[in-house]
């Protein structure tokens, strides 16, 4: 019984294995001296930096702030990304009108625009807001045209025959059709819109985690360095899960994404 | 059985008992591009009747029960119910597709309410009911077999109390028993409600055990129009039974096949535009 007890916990436990043994060298190659601070910080200089931040509140100012950039920006770009896309899926002439103009502005890198971007706003928020909002727009406008465009025409066809039409038809059969496809374009979009922050904020900002960690370049302070580096991959995660839970109760009927449970 | 008496009596209709509509066909032609699939198709069904269409795959029997859903536009000829076009009537009939078309993202009981408005959920109960899924209501259609799935396509027809129902091989993809339960069962609520009915089937067998009148359709002209004035409940493998099933069988196979031209409808999701 306990025999079978301890063989599950290790069956737990063996993922962590090879992370743990790794921070462990990592540790030990700094203590003993094989490994100068000045290239990388222990494991606990990590920690005790990331302590230090939290104790005088400094962290939560940083992530607040960068938080907000991400979150403003991805709803101004998802929000046009998911217009532009109804409007081009939605109608043919929208797509004649608005299609090609847009994939020529999606091909254009959008950190490309620093440059102008920083001559527009200055080293403002908007700048950043603007970068975040740009590097959103395009998964998410590509991915919902796509998915409109998918839904089954033999769905629409027979939601027609039993008198759908106009917005019912859009809410009711296009929209959920469609929604896998957009929840991809989240995602893909959560991804770009780190990348594009992490990028706006090490160039130009006086706060925020980029702002944090090029700060502590400048006074050699690597921990710091390393822990802003965490910090964004906590935060990239953190989005990750969020596209998840929506996929797991806006897509319930899918039977991808149904738990093993089953639908009750 | 008395569920779907309920229902009907939720319609305002002024007390008038619905029935079926009497069809007429006149002349009706359909052409894609050069290949002409219906031929002057001229056809008089009286209201209440079970007729089954019958023959080779691309004969056009699909495109004319299309053409009576309104899905596609005849080329020439007219459609009519009773006295006016049947157009008018479209809120009256109802078309069951070969593929149950359930929208996934619905649950069972909500696919039923397609379409509707107001207190429908009782209604829909019931019509669940009346085809024997009234436990199944809350689940995703992902989970359902086949055969429940057209159970509740049939269900969410029926709802509507169409005087004109049209089936398009909507058991054409079951098992053989299911298949046998499923025509019994709409049988049975033909026989309650009185609906016309137009079954598309390649199945002769079917054809002959569960309809009134069974239309053959070769090279888009009518080729055999042949009553079966048989008691009911028609007892299966009944020699008058394989008797009609041969005389039908023989005059189908009596044509050599036309050799077998792409199929002319289902246009592809990249050509379909939505006008909202």
């Amino acid at each position: 019984m306990s025999t079978h007890k301890l063989h599950n916990i290790g069956r737990r436990l063996a993922p962590w294995a090879l992370p743990v043994a790794l921070l462990a060298l990592w540790q030990g190659a700094v203590v003993a001296g094989w490994l100068s601070t000045r290239i990388l910080p222990a494991p606990s200089a990590v920690i005790e930096a990331g302590w230090a931040l939290l104790s005088s509140g400094e962290i939560w100012t940083h992530l607040a702030i960068s938080g907000q950039r991400a979150a403003i920006g991805f709803a101004i770009g998802g929000g046009i990304g998911l217009l532009l896309g109804f409007i081009t899926g939605l109608s043919n002439w929208g797509e004649r009108f608005l299609d090609s103009s847009v994939q020529m502005i999606r091909n254009v890198p959008h950190l490309a625009l620093i440059p102008l971007v920083i001559l527009w706003f200055g080293i403002d928020e908007a700048a950043k807001i603007f970068l975040v909002a740009l590097g959103t727009l395009f998964p998410i406008y590509l991915n919902t045209y796509h998915g409109i465009r998918n839904v089954d025409p033999a769905l629409v066809e027979m939601a027609r025959s039993y008198g759908l039409k106009g917005f019912a038809l859009f809410w009711q059969v296009i929209l959920p059709g469609a929604l896998p496809s957009i929840l991809v374009g989240v995602r893909f979009a959560l991804g770009f819109m780190w990348l594009t922050l992490i990028v706006a904020e090490t160039i130009s900002a006086s706060s925020g985690i980029g702002y944090l960690a090029m700060n502590a370049r400048e006074f050699l302070q690597t921990d710091v360095v390393v822990l802003a580096i965490l910090l964004y991959a906590v935060l990239g995660k953190l989005a990750d899960v969020a596209a998840r839970l929506l996929e797991r109760a806006w897509l319930r009927w899918h039977p991808a994404y149904q738990a093993k449970a089953g639908a009750q | 059985m008395t569920a779907l008496h309920s229902i009907r009596q939720g319609r305002p209709l002024g007390g008038t008992p619905l029935d079926g509509i009497p069809l007429a066909i006149e002349g009706i032609r359909k052409a894609f591009g050069e290949r002409e699939v219906l031929k002057s198709i001229d056809l008089h069904i009286p209201a209440g009747q079970f007729v089954a269409v019958v023959g080779r795959s691309g004969c056009g029997k699909s495109t004319l029960l299309r053409l009576l859903a309104g899905l596609d536009a005849p080329s020439g000829g007219q459609l009519l119910a009773g006295n006016g076009p049947l157009a008018a009537a479209r809120e009256d009939t109802r078309l069951m597709f070969q593929d149950s078309r359930l929208l996934p993202w619905k649950r069972v009981i909500d696919n039923v309410g397609l379409g509707l408005s107001g207190e429908w959920r009782p209604r829909a109960r019931e019509a669940l009911a009346a085809v024997g899924l009234a436990d199944r209501a809350h689940e995703w259609p992902a989970a359902l077999s086949g055969g429940q799935k057209q159970r509740v396509a049939l269900a969410r027809a029926l709802i509507h109390q169409p005087r004109l129902l049209l089936l398009d091989e909507p058991l054409g993809a079951l098992d053989a028993l299911t298949r046998i339960e499923m025509q019994q069962l709409i049988e049975g609520l033909w026989q309650q409600h009185g609906f016309t009915v137009l079954l598309v089937t390649h199945d002769v067998a079917e054809a002959v055990a569960i309809a009134d009148r069974v239309i053959l359709i070769e090279d888009g002209e009518i080729g055999l129009d042949l009553a079966v004035d048989l008691p009911r409940p028609r007892h299966r493998g009944s020699a008058r039974l394989a008797a009609l099933e041969a005389e039908v069988l023989d005059r189908v196979l009596a044509l050599p096949a036309t050799p077998p031209q792409p199929e002319p409808v289902s246009p592809l999701p990249t050509q379909l535009r939505w006008a909202l």
